[in-house]
């Protein structure tokens, strides 16, 4: 019901081709991160599927073409989490995530009981209840960034779109935040799609990677796949070592160059 | 997972509890702007060069309700012609051009998301004054259908701005963002003023009136002027006061509205149609009334909250007693000659407006 499939899409501002022919099948319930150097397009395809940009190919979500539907109705199906959301002056968190209820009211509609309700099972869940009369220009980035994701969650939309969602956070709220979005796929059935930098966190939590390079697709595939050296020092122009954890995935971790040697005693690279 | 405390599925999400940090507009703050209202209105039926007592104005009131006001006293038929002919006219179109200027500049702060946007930013003051200037000038006197012909100029030229202002910002920017048609606005407006005081420059004689309709005044028109803008004004505070969830939604910036579900580009435009609909009426009944939509809704961010479901409703409120107030302090304090009402609006406005951002959360503004 929630897979998304994006057939030949390519994506311009103005005459810059930022994306191009960008075809993927991502399942439903599935974790994809899209990975890929500072300006690959990972942000705009996440643009283009909750269409605040313009693009040409396909793009389906269940049965539905993206541009077929009205405002509302996508924003029923997809919720999207920005990398940097706008911090609204003197809104509480309360408010805050009581807007993602939007896509569920009439124009001229006001949020009722059930909305409410909702919001307020969303901020339990987020351990954000003891946060909702406060501003949320008061939070910490962590606790921002957890507002951010209840917001889209009360859009109640199968699918999740997530721009870095740990930029900007400390290695424990990194874990934090990425457990939590795992755990919410897990129990609501979530597809999530998610840019991410960090290669290592990329690995260990999504199922597949997409790895996008100036605007093309050149590999997807399992964190095993795709995270690969050669991959990645011929990508990023990256001199990292890829170690495989017990049990806990790959460990891409960067070189210095002239210090090469030192990193023998990091063991075997793959 | 456990990092973040106690599991809840999602089938408790949709069970109801109570969610705290919600704006509720406070009774008090209803209450006082209901209060402050009255005084205000009071005050003004009183103040004038006529000694009227409050017995004799009650009265007056009473008096054409059926079965029940004629059994009561008739009031003296001279002071009641003063108080139906003059002060509640003049006191009702008060409370309606000041209730419609402070709604006005809350929403356009809102759907601009810019604490310095009032009712005139898209250039309907500089229309209106064109529009005005232009009647004055060439026009003395003349009415069309039975109205002078100077405020249907007036709201003929600030309609015409920002509908121009409008277009302008569309052919430029698209209206992807609210900055284009700012500066369009701003261009707009530059122009008028230039043709309209190049306009009343080379016709010295009218000078004088053009100044003093520039500056605002309550004509004492009798109830023409209330009828006139009234209709106006009624439907533009409807839409404006539906749209208070929309314009809180607005804050958060335009992807993520739009990401929401919500068209920040229709919704703008809804408003600014609505809000310049409105202040077209106000200005061309009362001339470009200055800093009202300013200081009014900001006084009441700073001292009940931001949400717009709390500042729309309060600023009709305290709009209209904030302008009632002015215009009994324009035509007291120097009577028999009457100030115009712009400069009570600044005189006064400003520095209580300085005080409250000192002695509040100014950094919240």
């Amino acid at each position: 019901m929630s897979e998304v499939v994006l057939s030949g899409v390519s994506i311009a501002y103005e005459s810059d081709v930022v994306v191009s022919d960008f075809s993927l099948n991502i399942g439903s319930g599935e974790w994809i991160a899209l990975i890929g150097p500072n300006g690959a397009g990972k942000t705009s395809i996440l643009r283009a599927i909750s269409r605040l940009v313009a693009y040409t190919g396909e793009i389906r979500i269940g049965n539905a073409a993206v541009t077929e539907l009205g405002g509302r109705e996508l924003a029923r199906l997809v919720a999207m989490v920005l990398q940097s959301p706008h911090v609204p002056a003197g809104m509480t968190v309360s408010q805050y995530v009581l807007l993602g209820r939007s896509p569920h009211l009439t124009y001229f509609g006001k949020e009722g009981r059930r909305d409410q309700g909702i919001v307020a099972g969303i901020l339990e869940r987020l351990s954000l209840e003891r946060l909702a009369a406060r501003p949320v220009e008061h939070l910490s980035g962590g606790e921002r960034q957890r507002a951010a994701i209840a917001r889209a969650l009360a859009q109640q939309a199968p699918v999740l779109l997530v721009d870095e969602p740990t930029s900007s956070l400390d290695v424990g709220r990194q874990q934090d935040v990425l457990e939590l979005i795992d755990g919410l796929r897990a129990e609501q059935g979530l597809t999530v799609i998610a840019a991410m930098h960090d290669l290592t966190l990329a690995g260990q939590y999504a199922d597949r990677l997409a790895l996008l390079v100036a605007g093309k697709l050149v590999a997807v595939g399992a964190p095993s796949e795709v995270l690969t050296e050669p991959a990645i020092a011929d990508h990023y122009q990256a001199q990292v070592r890829v170690l495989q954890m017990n049990g806990s995935g790959r460990a891409v971790i960067p070189v210095r160059a002239h210090a090469a040697s030192k990193s023998e005693d990091l063991g075997e690279g793959v | 997972m456990t990092v973040f405390g106690r599991r809840v599925g999602p089938a408790q999400l949709g069970t109801p509890a109570v969610l705290q940090g919600l704006p509720r507009l406070p009774w008090v703050w209803g209450l006082v702007g209901a209060v402050a209202l009255i005084a205000a209105a009071t005050v003004g039926v009183l103040a004038g060069p006529v000694h009227i007592g409050v017995g004799t104005v009650i009265q007056t009131l009473i008096a054409p309700i059926p079965w029940f006001g004629h059994r009561t006293l008739a009031a003296d038929s001279s002071q009641a012609s003063i108080l139906w002919s003059l002060r509640f006219p003049r006191v009702v179109l008060g409370a309606i051009v000041g209730g419609m200027l402070a709604t006005a500049g809350a929403a356009y702060q809102g759907v601009f998301r810019n604490p310095l946007a009032d009712p005139y930013l898209l250039g309907a003051a500089a229309g209106a004054n064109l529009g005005a200037t232009l009647a004055i000038a060439f026009a003395p006197g003349s009415s069309l259908i039975g109205v002078n012909v100077v405020p249907l100029a007036g709201f003929a030229g600030a309609a015409a701005a920002v509908a121009g202002a409008y277009v302008l910002g569309r052919t430029v920017t698209g209206l992807r963002n609210a900055t284009g048609l700012i500066l369009a606005g701003v261009a707009i407006a530059a122009f008028l003023n230039a043709v309209q005081t190049y306009i009343q420059q080379s016709q010295p004689s009218t000078i004088r009136q053009v100044y003093s309709w520039i500056l605002g005044r309550l004509v004492t028109a009798g109830w023409d002027g209330v009828w006139l803008v009234l209709p106006y004004v009624a439907i533009s505070i409807v839409v404006i006061f539906l749209h208070r969830r929309l314009l809180d939604a607005l804050s958060v910036g335009e992807e993520e509205v739009n990401s929401l579900g919500i068209s920040a580009r229709r919704v703008r435009l809804i408003v600014v149609v609505a809000a310049t609909l409105g202040t077209a009426a106000a200005v061309a009944i009362a001339g470009t009334i200055a800093f009202v939509g300013i200081i009014v809704p900001h006084t009441i961010r700073l001292l009940v909250g931001r949400s717009y479901r709390v500042v729309i409703p309060l600023s009709i409120l305290f709009g209209a007693a904030f302008l009632v107030l002015a215009d009994t302090a324009a035509r007291t304090v120097a009577a028999p000659a009457e100030l115009p009402i712009g400069v009570i609006t600044a005189l006064v406005g400003a520095p209580f407006f300085i005080v409250v951002m000192r002695s509040t959360r100014a950094a919240e503004l």
